[in-house]
């Protein structure tokens, strides 16, 4: 498939965006339930908040790059009972307006305890926000994996390891930020956040490397037997019909050389596992390596969706072999 | 969703002779009609691009010196599960109720082009030109036109198809010229590991062959000698015995 810049950057953007907001929620947890006073000031929330906020807007606009009628995308939302696509349109202005409120929250400081707890413990409003965020985020995570990974025509995409990959590195990246983040500010949850990212770089790296290994053996949908029902083991196009460029030419095939995804593989490997869990590891506490771990890893990330959609070979390119 | 009535195109790849008339007529039909345009881009450029919803391909199946050349045109199956429906988000792809045939609302369309990744057959083409997704529509506007006589009331390709290989009508119908050519003729589907159970159907080659023999060559009995003049008798006739 033809990898198309604004999903690149939506489907990464978000990603980190998303990864941010749980990753601020999870600190506000362990602060709660951990044993020391510590705290952290709303408005280490609340800023946090505004910059994942500000990661899924950008999101939000590179999409409306991909629509030929941004001005209609409302309808969009019209179709979540059968479309995964209707669906994430739903769940992306959701989770941003659950953002404006848990951050709202924070920065107004209005806070209290919804129900009190036997240990003497509470529930308090931003937590309870904080959670509904939480799920949000994540099923803004299933709904950007299922867009790719209901597509049964294209087989690399079709699998479970589409979604569980798309979270994973959107935690991971998402971690990385918030480790740079709390750092640049010196809290207390910094540790928490390094430790974290640190494993998540290496769960997402596994479960990349999995769909690598699927992919590379691969078994096509259809062979040209059945695309066009000729009973015979050896067929061969002679025509593709025109010998110009259509539709069907263009969004199907990425029109780069197998050396380039390769060499790009390597690159993202290196450049959104590798180099950023050395940094983050190295650089316990420093806030600019953390900075630069975050985007190092983006950039990673970037060409990971790139090869993601170039390794996607779609059933209807049986039909589009050969000009003659 | 299974339709009383499924409008297709039943296509007979014994007769295809590859010759794109029924390109070049659904283009000129469409473009300038209901689902148009069909936009070209540099047409007459090196690099020429253009939306069609009918496509002639050739393929060249066995091996070498026993091949055959099989010619394929394409289009939208109108299938009767189409995967392309449910996961367009705006409702703009729909499937009719009234008689089967896929269609996309150029109104509602926000060209996200989704719909095409769930067609197996490469059947939908983006038009860049207005933005939205188009496909074939199997003369939507034609077929059901009172102002034409009742015989030209079918798509542009079929009516143009000079060999006669393409028919239409309904496969719900099992007494349609389509349902019997389907039936007779070892009609199939596309792709059927795909699940889509397209509509179309396809007759597949039949080998034609015609044995002859020796003695069929030599002309045992040649009609001329039986239209020359017959042989006179001697004797006295009809018309003689009565004239006395
Ligand atoms: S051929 Fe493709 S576009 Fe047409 S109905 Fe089937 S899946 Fe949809
Ligand atoms: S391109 Fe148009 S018809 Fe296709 S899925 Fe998107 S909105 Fe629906």
């Amino acid at each position: 498939m033809r990898p198309a810049f604004s999903v690149l950057f939506l489907t990464t953007l978000i990603g980190a965006g998303q990864g941010l907001l749980i990753a601020l929620v999870a600190g506000q947890l362990f602060l709660v339930v951990g044993t020391g006073d510590a705290s952290l000031s709303g408005g280490f929330y609340a800023v946090g908040s505004l910059i994942a906020l500000v990661l899924l807007a950008l999101g939000l606009l590179a999409s409306f790059f991909h629509l030929a009628h941004p001005m209609r995308a409302w309808r969009a939302a019209t179709q979540w009972r059968t479309s995964w696509l209707s669906r994430e349109v739903i769940a992306l202005p959701a989770l941003m307006g659950l953002a404006v409120l848990y951050g709202g929250l924070h920065a107004l400081g209005w806070d209290g305890p919804l129900m009190h707890f036997a240990n003497g413990k509470s529930l308090d409003l931003t937590m309870a926000v904080g959670f509904v965020t939480v799920i949000a985020c994540l099923a803004l995570f299933l709904c950007t994996g299922m867009i790719y990974a209901c597509v049964k025509f294209i087989r690399e995409w079709h699998s479970v390891w589409t979604v569980i990959n798309y979270t994973m590195m959107g935690l991971a990246s998402g971690f990385v930020l918030a480790a740079a983040y709390a750092a640049s500010l010196g809290t207390v949850v910094t540790g928490l956040y390094v430790g974290t990212a640190l494993v998540l770089i290496v769960l997402a790296l596994v479960g990349r490397a999995i769909s690598l290994w699927r992919n590379a053996r691969i078994k096509p949908l259809a062979t040209l037997r059945g695309a066009i029902g000729a009973p015979h083991q050896n067929i061969r196009q002679v025509t593709q019909g025109f010998n110009g460029k259509s539709f069907n030419t263009k969004e199907f095939f990425h029109g780069k050389s197998p050396e380039t995804v390769r060499m790009l593989t390597t690159f993202f490997l290196a450049s959104g596992f590798a180099a950023p869990f050395a940094l983050v590891a190295l650089g316990m506490g420093s806030a600019a390596l953390l900075w630069l771990a975050f985007l190092v890893q983006y950039v990673g990330l970037l060409a990971e969706r790139w090869v993601f959609f170039a390794q996607g070979n779609h059933v209807q390119n049986l039909y589009y072999q050969r000009k003659g | 969703m299974a339709n009383e009535k499924q409008l297709a195109l039943v296509i007979d790849l014994n007769v295809c002779v590859g010759c794109h008339a029924c390109v070049t007529s659904c283009k000129e039909w469409n473009t300038s009609g209901w689902a148009g345009p069909l936009p070209d881009q540099d047409a007459y450029g090196k690099d020429p691009d253009g939306v069609f919803f009918n496509r002639v391909q050739t393929f060249e199946c066995g091996t070498f010196p026993d091949t055959e050349t099989v010619h394929f045109p394409k289009s939208c199956l109108h299938c009767e599960d189409p995967p392309c429906v449910p996961v367009c988000p705006t409702g703009a792809s729909y499937k009719r109720e009234s008689d089967g045939i896929v269609l996309v609302d150029y109104d509602k369309c926000i060209g996200c082009k989704y719909c095409s990744w769930n067609c197996p057959y490469g059947a939908r083409e983006f038009d860049e030109i207005t933005g939205v997704m188009k496909k074939c529509t199997l003369c939507v506007d034609r077929i059901y036109d009172e102002t034409l006589p009742p015989d030209r009331r079918k798509p542009a390709c079929v009516l143009a198809c000079p060999p006669g290989a393409r028919l239409f009508g309904d496969i719900k119908d099992p007494t349609s010229e389509a349902s019997k050519a389907i039936r007779d003729n070892g009609g199939y589907q596309l792709m059927p590991e795909a699940g889509t159970s397209p509509a179309n159907h396809y007759l597949p080659r039949r080998k034609t062959q015609s044995v002859v023999h020796e003695d069929q060559l030599q002309r045992a009995d040649n009609p001329l000698s039986r239209e020359a003049e017959p042989p006179k008798f001697g004797g006295p006739t009809i018309d003689d015995a009565s004239q006395w």
